[in-house]
């Protein structure tokens, strides 16, 4: 049957071949075998066994086969009988089942995409799937984050929900942590459960070393910018004339308001610059801190601007989204547990540590919780999960079952 | 009238004239004056120009409106001329080449201008609910319009971007038609001038955001971030606030509502699963 020159296209390649389909790995066919790779799918795909015997190309059951033949023959018979009337009951039969073949062929076609999706969602968490989306990202197949001061960084496709036929696939920037939508609207019919909400974080926690900003063009001599965060009231001025416009230099800053930020710690003095930053570390929450976020913070800040004057934050329409985009530019600032170590350090050390700072304490108590409890942790190379996880390449995962991650996942014990 | 010595025969150039003008009329009704345009109908009728607004004739005209740009533009007469329909030399192609790249690179210069009139803002209003500049990419700004704007006011230092009044970023066009159209034709100013003047059209921001989660649990290096951004928003919120300034967000006590969830989320460790945006709360079990 199958001649050796050229092997048929397989279903997976066809499938992965198809236009919009071009952020699809190629699952294998080994981890579609590992039964335990598809625990609970069963469930969730009608007529699920012809399903994945169609995505394996699983010649059908000799069963089926002859009795698809004999249909052939009554088919045939029954349209030559049918003009005359003679079996009308007999070809009803034989179309009913025809009907009904058809429509299970482009069920368990359907049924196979889906399948094929939610066996997706789990091999490209797994460590031979991820790899094969490296290959892809490396290449650039994803696309680039259409965020100006992302500066074409790559993005990866991702999900915004684990359960089918809730979201189309969305793009995540590792350069501003943000999710867009494809420019191509091929990519619009595509399901983002297909690749899931948790392929994105891992894989940038599985290959730290890549680094995820784009190509930032050498930063222009510092101007004198004060941090647009740290800024009150700056001038408003919708007057200037054409003439004067182009004259008007952008370094044009206003006085510090009156009111002076309070509690905003050093972010606004490190970015304010002269002053050197502090020692940075190598590791802040497990990412190296020139790869968190690198499209974000001092100079990635878009700034709104009229004649070459800031809008100001207490205009009408004046900015109210810089906090979205902005980064301390001294990384400890992040560093929460030692921040708040040294908050407990000045507490204990102050004779009256409880009227000066309640709120603060406890707020902390509950930040340093949630760094144990509620999130995954990137410890250098503990994010290379898929290594010590269970299973060899059958490390799959299924809602919250993501055991071994890093450090903690821990559920529970939050209530206090 | 008419005089009898035959000033009035009419020459090749006329008819010629004559004969443009006419079948310009036939199609041409809502024209600024009476005399049509053609080469700015072209322009703006050309693929990859969807951008600009048609600037009107009596904007062009006014010698004023145009000060300094005979500096900055080659054949700036001719360019002119060409742009006004009145440029009636016998050239060759190359020169004429030459002088249309200058007719589209004046246009520009003077679409920046004319963008921050009344007419032309509301001009590009039009067009800005029309979506004529596309929609946002970002996921959570679910759609808004954005407006064309350069990062510069000078020609030549870079193209056109497009800008979300939701999120208040900058993004770069889709097409890469748009995105050699240069920046400065649209500037600085206009995409800030124009909601000023329109504030009714400033959308509502929004304090929901993605958050990068593995099995459901948010990743800390990320988190750690992502609260350090919100404290600086509450303490604008907090500034605002102090002015009796209204902070622009959707349903304000929102936040509240969003730090009780993320407290219930921590405790059951189930919850956000499917729910990668902070703030929408359906739980999906
Ligand atoms: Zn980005
Ligand atoms: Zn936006």
């Amino acid at each position: 049957m199958s001649s050796s020159s050229q092997a048929p296209e397989s279903w997976i390649s066809a499938f992965c071949s198809l236009v919009g389909h071009e952020y699809f790995a190629e699952v294998s066919e080994d981890f579609i075998e590992d039964d335990f790779n598809l625990t609970g799918l069963q469930s969730q795909v009608p007529m699920y066994k012809e399903a994945l015997e169609m995505i394996l190309d699983v010649e059908p059951e000799d069963a089926s086969d002859e009795e698809e033949e004999e249909e052939d023959e009554d088919e045939d018979e029954d349209e030559m009988l049918d003009p005359e009337g003679k079996s009308y009951r007999q070809a009803d039969a034989a179309e009913r089942r025809h009907l009904r073949m058809a429509s299970d062929l482009s069920v368990i076609e359907s049924s196979a995409e889906m399948l094929y999706g939610l066996i997706h969602q789990r091999f490209i968490t797994s460590r031979q799937g991820i790899q094969q989306m490296a290959e892809k990202y490396e290449l650039g197949h994803f696309g680039h984050c259409p965020r100006v001061h992302c500066y074409g960084a790559r993005v990866l496709p991702v999900g915004c929900s684990d359960i089918p036929g809730q979201e189309t696939v969305k793009l995540f920037c590792p350069s501003c942590l943000d999710v867009y939508t494809p420019p191509n609207s091929r990519f619009q019919t595509v399901d983002g459960a297909f690749f899931g909400t948790t392929f994105g974080c891992l894989f940038f926690m599985t290959f730290p070393e890549l680094d995820v900003g784009g190509d930032k063009p050498a930063p222009p001599p510092p101007a004198p910018l004060v941090d647009p965060l740290a800024t009150g009231p700056s001038s408003t001025t919708a007057a200037g004339t054409k003439t004067a416009r182009s004259s008007l230099s952008s370094s044009l800053t206003s006085p510090q308001p009156a009111t002076a930020p309070h509690n905003t710690s050093a972010s606004a003095t490190a970015n304010a610059n002269p002053v050197p930053l502090p020692p940075q570390p190598d590791n802040i929450n497990g990412v190296s801190p020139h790869n968190l976020a690198p499209g974000l913070g001092h100079g990635n800040i878009y700034e709104p601007r009229i004649y070459g004057f800031r809008v100001s934050e207490v205009a009408k329409t004046g900015p109210r989204m810089k906090w979205l985009r902005s980064k301390p530019g001294d990384a400890n600032e992040l560093d929460e547990s030692a921040i708040w170590a040294a908050a407990q350090a000045a507490k204990a050390g102050a004779a009256d540590a409880d009227a000066e700072m309640p709120d603060q304490g406890a707020g902390e108590v509950e930040d340093e919780e949630m760094e144990g409890v509620g999130e995954v942790v990137a410890k250098g190379g503990k994010g290379r999960r898929r290594e010590n996880g269970g299973g060899g390449d059958g490390g799959l995962n299924g809602n919250g079952n993501g055991v071994g991650v890093g450090t903690a996942v821990r559920a529970g014990s939050g209530g206090g | 009238m008419r005089e009898p010595n035959g000033h009035t025969a009419p020459s090749i150039e006329s008819l010629e004239a004559f004969t443009r003008t006419w079948t310009m009329e036939d199609f041409a009704s809502d024209t600024d004056s009476d005399y049509t345009s053609y080469w700015r109908d072209w322009f703006i009728a050309a693929r990859g120009n969807e951008y600009f607004c048609e600037i009107d004739e009596d904007y062009l005209t006014d010698r004023f409106n145009l000060t300094g740009l005979n500096t900055e533009v080659q054949y700036y007469q001719y360019a002119l001329d060409l742009v006004t329909d009145v440029f009636d030399m016998e050239v060759d192609d190359d020169m004429r080449e030459q002088i249309e790249k200058s007719a589209r690179h004046l246009y520009g210069l003077v679409h920046a201008r004319y963008v921050v009139t009344t007419r032309g803002l509301a001009k590009m209003m039009e067009k800005f609910k029309q979506g004529v500049f596309g929609k946002c990419p970002r996921v959570i700004c679910e759609s808004q319009h954005l407006l064309p704007m350069g990062q510069h006011d000078i020609p030549n230092v870079s193209n056109v971007k497009l800008y979300c009044a939701r999120c208040e970023d900058i993004y770069n066009p889709k097409s890469s038609r748009h995105n050699s159209i240069d920046g400065a034709y649209f500037g600085t100013s206009f995409h800030n001038i124009l909601f000023q003047v329109y504030p009714a059209l400033a959308p509502v921001k929004t304090q929901r955001r993605y958050e990068p989660r593995i099995y459901g649990f948010r990743v800390h290096a990320s988190a750690a971030l992502m609260r350090w951004q919100e404290e600086r928003r509450e303490e604008m919120k907090e500034r605002l606030k102090a002015r009796g300034l209204e902070t622009g967000f959707e349903d304000e006590d929102e936040g509240e509502e969003e730090l009780e969830s993320e407290e219930l989320e921590e405790g059951n460790g189930q919850d956000g699963i499917d729910d990668m945006f902070e703030g929408r709360m359906q739980a999906v079990q």
